[in-house]
């Protein structure tokens, strides 16, 4: 029986978070940076201390008979199959372990739900497949994607995802928020239920469809923290991180100022070359069709239609505009983009993704009358 | 039902006294519990293979990080599939098989209490799970929204192809199958038993299973319930779960795992029945605490309708119910600790032999005990919200179902097999098996505590790289613990064909028959047992008053 | 086995395919078994239904509160409309009435039914939270291409808890044209 044995020194490493394969990598529970987080994980060191110590009575008790009491080595079987006294005990001491472990479970669960008193609030919107973010205080709105880089390896056999910097948890804007304030979040989908998830904060919470849920977070340390949807919601589940950075308050609020600037500013409306339309286009693609119609544009048999050779893509580029403008009851509509990639992203559609239409849309043809606005 | 028919069919029961039928047909009409339980058994052995097919396809394609060898949609139906294959195709129908072979036998009766019932149930089973299989070649492919089917995914155009009705059609009928089965149970246990046999003198494994079978009445018709709500949602324009219609997606989680939690225990109390049989046998030693463990049983099964939101503790329930949850979930430690103890006990001062089935229980013992430490960590509902939906959560349930329920349907294939088939399996090859088995398993699930740990969400076809090396090795032990199921299948086929050749005794283990009434029937079995019911039965295992 | 046996057992199987029917209608009674669950606050939060409509009455406004109410407008997938309040948040005493006017915009050129969902934070909110007038009680039809300015009066229970301080208050516009009970 030395595999259990070994389990268990497993087990104990894993309680001493020994044996780290990366620097960046624990076989425990990550402490985080908050307080809950770091109360979270004191319950989880206790109980896993608690099980530990069981386990070696339990197992302990368990090997010493398997070694000992053997037919090989002529141990004669006892008769005996009850002793209510031993039950009585062995029913009580677990209880009272239980009712030790349930005060600062529920204290922690108490403070974890109380989220009155904050300085500010997000909305997490979750989405298929991205976040979307909205600072109630100061109009901040902006969605985070999956980065680009990771959005390439991950759909190519044979790409190699140790050529990218943080695969999978990096994301094209991440969510700022400032040290030592507490930060509200209000979290809800528009499609399906997602679950929001940085393990350094110290929770997850879903955000289910109609419904607000509410969270809360005080970060004390400034840093990058990254996490990941945690309820499937589709094909690309594993492909919508988050990222927040936690900054000082001084650079928190210039990157307020910063962002709400860059806002305001209208799209840049001037004509490109091919190059540049189809290099922006395909940003656009990765960042809003990728998820459906695929990298090369194939769709999904049965469920996504194909880009490649589709008549609404290759056809006019006016009703492909409305099309892309008004949705369907599959595809939302992309009045979040504006004329500029608008123009990028059918140049780019027409023109790659094994189509050739040999047309280039400049942004002036596709911007609507609000986009000079 | 069948139920009106079998009351003018018994009569015929008395005329095929004289052996079965020959031929396939002998398989299809059959109302011969043995013939049933062999069929049940056979086709969970062949779905166990199906539903473990697609978790080496999960393996591989989670051998390293990168787009690999299939298409993400097509990962999550490996996902879904894999589970809800082993759940109602494997481990639920292999536990049907051994009621079915062991509960006459155990009790002292002829056949099951409704053979007809009996025989429409198995094959209702094998045309669901057919039905479930068929979504894989369909346009849009099987259901890829987790075994959970969680609206509004599930009902998403984008998600799901034409898949939806077919599988939950085939929920309608696996349900129906297990329902019919548990009344069988039920009734057979009830009325059935040797006029000598009081309750509370029946084998664990029977009463286990007496238990399970109203958990299955009670619960399967709640889940065919919120699958049809899903159906008319889709089709019929209802709102149960459609926020637009005054509906709430949160409602289905609700109705599921109130049916869900229940289901956990499905498979995991019949395997403390077997694992209670087969523990005393080669301690040479009558089980510690009998009545105990029935009460055990019951108080698990009692509390397993109540605690079944603490698979939704971050789904944003007002604090009350949180607490709520977590408390009765926390006191479910109670009972199943009692029974951990209790089987300890049984080994304490016996005279142990290590016979495969005695090694497959004792590592069940071992490993589904770590997998009810890490069910305690979750129950803590705060660190719940750091576990929930990581490979935290696989490890542990994985940990529950595969070294405990697999375990032990195996441990019950060894331990039982030369009593029904009169043959002997080759020991050496029978260990081996267990060593391949017990170590590639704990390679397979162990390191995804860690993965859980260090924040890899479950369900997902690729990962960040950090967690490359513990599912590399995660892997490895899949593809291990894989081939060497292989080895059980050759060694089930070896001994049906004859086996090591040695001849069995009536008892075939020691001492066997003052545990439990089938060794003192002959080996091999004939195809009729216990028509003249037993005039006494073993009392050793119950309390001094006997 | 003899006919009293077999008796015994078509009965029992009949009594429990009752039960196992009986568990059927169950799983559809933890429908409304749910919506009270919620109203005790229990599992879950406010239920659309919850948000009942409330006559005016008259409280005494505590002037020595102030709470904040944020709006929050939210479009479920699909949903082809703008929507937006007319403020982001308004600062209220408790037991003091007002409206808010929210717009919605039909954008498509058929007729649309939509129908708003609304939801709190913090959770338990909203029973102190009266709403007298309010276009999510019922499903609202929208011509093609209308713009409508809809009302939402409402009042805080000056009972509310000292705690609270601010309110979140979300309606999520949900395009019901298809499967609208009122086609």
């Amino acid at each position: 029986m030395n595999k259990e044995k070994q389990l268990f020194a497993g087990l104990i490493l894993m309680a001493l978070g020994l044996g780290t394969a990366h620097a960046d990598y624990t076989l425990n529970l990550m402490k985080g940076v908050t307080k809950v987080s770091n109360d979270i994980y004191d319950l989880h060191m206790l109980i896993l201390w608690i099980c530990v110590f069981i386990g070696i009575v339990v197992f302990g008790a368990m090997f010493y008979s398997i070694f000992h009491h053997r037919k090989s080595k002529g141990h004669v079987a006892a008769q005996f199959h009850e002793n209510t006294t031993v039950e009585i005990i062995w029913t009580i001491i677990p209880t009272l372990i239980l009712v030790a472990m349930a005060i600062p479970a529920t204290k922690t669960l108490l403070e974890l739900s109380d989220v009155e008193k904050s300085d500010m609030t997000i909305q997490v919107t979750g989405r298929q497949w991205y976040w979307d973010y909205k600072y109630l205080d100061n109009d901040i709105h902006f969605e985070s994607h999956l980065d680009e880089a990771s959005e390439r390896v991950h759909r190519t056999v044979g790409a190699d995802p140790r050529s990218v910097p943080n695969y999978l948890l990096n994301v094209d804007k991440p969510l700022v928020i400032p040290v030592h304030k507490k930060v509200r979040f209000v979290l809800t989908s528009t499609d399906v239920i997602h679950s929001w998830w940085v393990p350094d904060l110290g929770w997850k919470k879903d955000a289910n469809p109609g419904f607000i849920n509410e969270a809360w977070t005080l970060v004390e340390k400034p840093g990058t923290y990254r996490g990941q949807c945690t309820e499937l919601c589709g094909r690309d589940h594993g492909f919508m991180p988050i990222v927040v950075i936690a900054m000082e308050q001084a650079d928190y609020d210039a990157w307020v100022a910063r962002t709400i600037e860059q806002q305001k500013q209208k799209p840049d409306l001037s004509d490109q070359s091919r190059q540049q339309l189809m290099a922006h286009g395909e940003s656009v693609y990765l960042k809003n069709c990728v998820g459906c119609h695929q990298i090369d544009g194939a769709g999904v048999p049965g469920l996504i239609p194909a880009l490649t050779g589709s008549a609404i893509a290759t056809g006019k580029w006016e009703s492909l505009d409305g099309f892309l403008r008004a949705g369907t009851s599959k595809m939302p509509k992309f009045e979040k983009l504006n004329g500029k990639e608008f123009a990028e992203l059918m140049t780019y559609v027409r023109n790659n993704l094994g189509n050739k239409v040999g047309d280039e849309l400049q942004p002036k043809q596709t911007a609507l009358p609000d986009d000079d606005e | 039902m069948s139920a009106a028919e079998d009351a003018h069919d018994h009569h015929d029961d008395h005329h095929h006294d004289h052996g079965p039928e020959k031929g396939l047909l002998r398989w299809i009409i059959t109302t011969n519990h043995k013939d049933i339980g062999t069929l049940y058994l056979l086709f969970a052995l062949t779905m166990f293979f199906v539903g473990g097919a697609m978790a080496m396809v999960i393996r591989a394609e989670l051998f390293e990080p990168g787009l690999q060898f299939v298409d993400p949609a097509f990962f999550n139906s490996m996902t879904t599939m894999h589970a809800l294959v082993m759940v109602f195709g494997a481990v639920m129908p292999a536990f049907v098989g051994l009621a079915n072979w062991q509960i006459p036998l155990m009790i002292g009766a002829t056949d099951m209490a409704l053979p007809r019932m009996n025989n429409m149930s198995f094959w209702m089973l094998v045309a669901g799970v057919l039905l479930l299989a068929s979504t894989l070649f369909m346009e849009g492919g099987a259901p890829n929204g987790g075994w959970t089917l969680y609206p509004p995914l599930v009902l998403q155009p984008i998600t799901v192809g034409k898949a939806l009705p077919f599988a939950i059609f085939s929920v309608h009928l696996l349900g129906i199958s297990s329902i019919m089965g548990a009344i069988n149970i039920i009734a057979t246990i009830f009325n059935m038993r040797a006029p000598a046999m009081k309750l509370m003198d029946m084998p664990l494994f029977v009463w286990t299973w007496l238990i399970t079978a109203f958990l299955l009445i009670a619960v399967m018709p709640v889940f065919a319930g919120a699958v049809t709500m899903l159906l008319t949602d889709k089709f019929f324009h209802t709102s149960f779960f459609n926020a637009a219609g005054g509906g709430d997606p949160v409602l289905y989680e609700h109705i599921f795992w109130f049916f869900g939690h229940p289901e956990v225990y499905i498979m995991i109390l019949p395997t403390f029945g077997v694992a209670s049989t087969i523990i005393p046998v080669f301690a040479r030693k009558p089980l510690f605490g009998y009545a105990s463990m029935v009460w055990a049983t019951a108080s698990i099964a009692f509390l397993s309708f109540i605690v079944w939101a603490h698979h939704m503790f971050t789904v944003g329930m007002p604090i009350a119910g949180e607490l709520y949850f977590m408390y009765a979930t926390m006191i479910i430690a109670v009972p199943t600790g009692v029974k951990v103890f209790n089987w300890t006990a049984t080994m304490w001062k016996g005279a142990m032999t290590f016979e495969t089935p005695m090694l497959f229980s004792i590592a069940f013992v071992v490993l589904f005990t770590l997998g009810g430490f890490t069910g305690l960590m979750m129950s803590i509902a705060p660190s719940d919200f750091q576990y929930h939906d990581t490979y935290f959560i696989v490890a542990h349930f994985h940990y529950t179902l595969v070294p405990a329920s697999v375990f032990i349907l195996m441990a019950a294939g060894y331990f039982w097999l030369p009593k029904w088939t009169g043959n002997m399996y080759n020991e050496k090859i029978g260990q081996l098996h267990f060593w391949l088995s017990v170590i590639s398993v704990n390679i397979l699930f162990f390191p995804q505590h860690f993965l859980g740990l260090a924040g890899m969400p479950r369900r997902i076809p690729d990962y960040a790289v950090q967690f490359a090396d513990w599912n590399m090795i995660s892997s490895v032990g899949g593809f291990i613990f894989g081939a060497s199921q292989l080895l059980f299948l050759y060694i089930v086929i070896d001994t049906i064909r004859g086996g090591t050749g040695e001849k069995v005794s009536d008892e075939v283990w020691e001492d066997a028959s003052k545990h439990s009434l089938e060794w003192t029937l002959p080996t091999p079995l004939p195809y009729h047992t216990w028509t003249t019911p037993p005039a006494s039965v073993p009392t050793e295992h119950v309390l001094d008053s006997h | 086995m003899t006919d009293s046996i077999s008796k015994k057992n078509l009965k029992l199987a009949r009594s429990l395919l009752l039960v196992a029917v009986a568990m059927f209608g169950f799983g559809y009674a933890l429908v409304p078994i749910y919506d009270v669950l919620c109203e005790w606050k229990w599992i879950e939060r406010d239920r659309p239904d919850d948000i009942k409509k409330v006559s005016e009455s008259a409280y005494k406004v505590d002037v020595n509160r102030e709470i904040t109410v944020e709006f929050l407008t939210v479009l479920n997938e699909s949903t082809p409309m703008d929507f937006h309040a007319e403020v982001k948040q308004i600062k209220v005493h408790p037991g003091e009435y007002h409206t808010v006017n929210f717009y919605a915009e039909n954008k498509t050129n058929k007729e649309m039914k939509s129908r708003a969902i609304a939801s709190f934070s913090p959770a338990l909110i909203s029973k102190y939270f009266e709403k007298i007038e309010c276009f999510c009680f019922s499903e609202q039809t929208f011509k093609a291409r209308e713009t409508k300015k809809m009302p939402m009066r409402f009042v805080i229970n000056p009972e509310i808890p000292e705690q609270y301080k601010t309110i979140t208050l979300s309606y999520t516009f949900f395009d019901n044209t298809e499967r609208s009970v009122n086609n």
